[in-house]
């Protein structure tokens, strides 16, 4: 499966412009992206409020949990 | 890059931004040096993380909408036109020029450099706020700066037709304000919500040092946020353009830098002005300071933040007295806010890049009264009234009240503050409990074992 239509280098390059895989496609990696980085913040949150809660306990156990 | 001087020009130019964005590196390696030295020994780790994972969240909110955010903006939009559609359409997460693309060599590299600028912005905030922050109320606030407001404020008045320097003539060659001040004015409104670490203030009206762990570490730290303002001085520039390519007043046909808003300046006079401004901001740090180390390099940077509005045009012995100035007032502000309103500053970012650069923004409209703020027809000149209202905007309008409002919202979902309890353990707690646990386990197999 080809990714590009770029064939080979036997070309004029000041007709060349993109040459990145997957031309056609950049909106579609745009949203994958931005879906990525809100999950981390999502994920991000939950671990560290539980990390914090967690040590709380530890603490006030004694620091043995 | 069909011609012999076309092809120069564009291969030198990407270079030229290259080379910046290695050297701004430095200065994200200065900050983390530094916040880690200010810290107590039981938060190292976690103000390491804290600064250094701004690095990819801003890197990509930036690559999918900052970007683009700086060339729709400009008019406000709405305040002196609408939004520049066409103009962005270029710069979307989605353009083909944002990818690897033959046709354009430039836009890479000075997306690049914008980039450092904001992740610049974002770690001067990341100082004030140390250990007693949550990692992810600092990094929601980090993208906030880095990729939003910071940029904005860039689009509007720092950008050949951002709508403050047409209609105010606002003038920022370095980024006093729209770096500097807009940055200390966020970290400012995080810091009124967040208030102080615990300790810092006792009843009666006491203020208490916490000392930092590692002071010879921060001043390593801000040497090398000395070296790296090279690169952040030179990527404010372009750094050679023709006549015909700005397409304004000038006449004639020679090939000039100029500063963002492609007015001429030369290389030559922003490396003695920074050099001076350094100078003015270290030896005034030094004597109101009585010989501290940490307010003597802390003053060199004060010294250059008040003088960049400027230093595409000061005179050097110009740039001395304004960077001295501005160290001296910078200075003064930090020990006056934090008596009267009890604000914890850890680094002094509020005052050093804040204070600083407000002032450097309203000395600038003084001694450059009246010069040209663009080559382009029609603009206002530069106007201490002018450069007043520009260094409000950045300070207060988009620098306090988001800071301010981000914060509000993230203390009253109670994702703001570490619990007392964590803060006063230290927020290596878990580190060092599996650092312990690791250490009795090897110690009790080397006993079974011998």
């Amino acid at each position: 499966m080809d990714m590009t239509e770029i064939g080979n280098w036997a070309v004029d390059l000041a007709d060349v412009g993109a040459i990145y895989p997957m031309q056609g496609m950049e909106v579609l990696m745009a949203i994958v992206g931005i879906v990525l980085w809100l999950a981390w913040h999502v994920w991000q949150f939950k671990h560290e409020s539980a990390q914090l809660k967690d040590e709380v306990t530890k603490l006030k156990n004694g620091g043995d949990g | 890059m069909d011609t012999d001087i076309g092809a120069l020009t564009t291969v030198f130019t990407e270079f030229y931004y290259w080379l910046t964005v290695a050297l701004m590196f430095l200065i994200h390696i200065g900050f983390c040096m530094y916040e880690v030295g200010a810290s107590r020994q039981k938060n190292t780790m976690h103000t390491l993380m804290k600064n250094s994972m701004l690095i990819p969240l801003v890197t990509i909110t930036f690559f999918f909408f900052g970007w683009w955010i700086y060339w729709a903006f400009p008019n406000g939009p709405f305040i002196n036109g609408g939004l520049e559609l066409e103009t962005a359409a270029a710069n979307t997460a989605w353009s083909e020029t944002m990818g690897t693309n033959l046709d354009d060599r430039i836009t890479g590299v000075f997306w690049a450099a914008f980039l450092l600028f904001s992740w610049t912005a974002a770690s001067i905030v990341s100082g004030a706020v140390i250990e007693r922050i949550q990692s992810g109320a600092f990094w929601v606030i980090a993208v906030m700066i880095g990729s939003v407001t910071w940029i904005i404020d860039a689009s509007w008045g720092w950008h050949s037709g951002g709508w403050m320097v047409v209609m105010l003539g606002y003038h920022d060659a370095y980024a006093s304000g729209v770096i500097h001040a807009i940055a200390g004015g966020t970290a400012l409104g995080v810091l009124v919500v967040l208030g102080p670490r615990i300790g810092k203030f006792g009843p009666g009206g006491i203020i208490r040092n916490i000392s930092q762990q590692n002071p010879w570490l921060i001043c390593i730290g801000l040497f090398l946020i000395y070296t790296g303002f090279w690169g952040f001085y030179v990527a404010c520039n372009v750094p050679i353009i023709s006549p015909s390519d700005i397409g304004g007043n000038i006449t004639g046909v020679t090939y000039t830098a100029t500063n963002i808003y492609l007015a001429p300046t030369t290389l030559g006079a922003i490396t003695v002005n920074f050099l001076m401004s350094l100078s003015g901001g270290m030896l005034v740090g030094y004597m109101v300071s009585k010989g501290d180390a940490f307010w003597t390099y802390s003053g060199g940077l004060a010294g250059i933040i008040t003088a960049s509005a400027g230093n595409d045009l000061y005179h050097p012995i110009q740039a001395m007295i304004i960077g001295g100035l501005g160290t001296y007032a910078a200075y003064k502000l930090h020990y006056w806010v934090e008596k009267t309103f009890k604000i914890d500053d850890a680094v002094g970012a509020v005052a050093v890049h804040g204070y600083a650069g407000f002032i450097g923004v309203v000395i600038c409209g003084i001694v450059l009264w009246g010069y040209p703020s663009s080559p382009y027809e029609g603009y206002a000149v530069i106007t201490p009234w002018g450069q007043f209202a520009g260094a409000v905007i950045m300070f207060w309008v988009l620098g306090f009240i988001p800071g301010w409002i981000a914060a509000k919202i993230m203390s009253s979902l109670g994702m703001l503050r570490i619990p007392r309890e964590i803060e006063i353990a230290g927020l290596d707690l878990v580190q060092s409990n599996l650092a312990a646990a690791d250490l009795a386990e090897v110690e009790a197999a080397a006993k079974t074992e011998t």
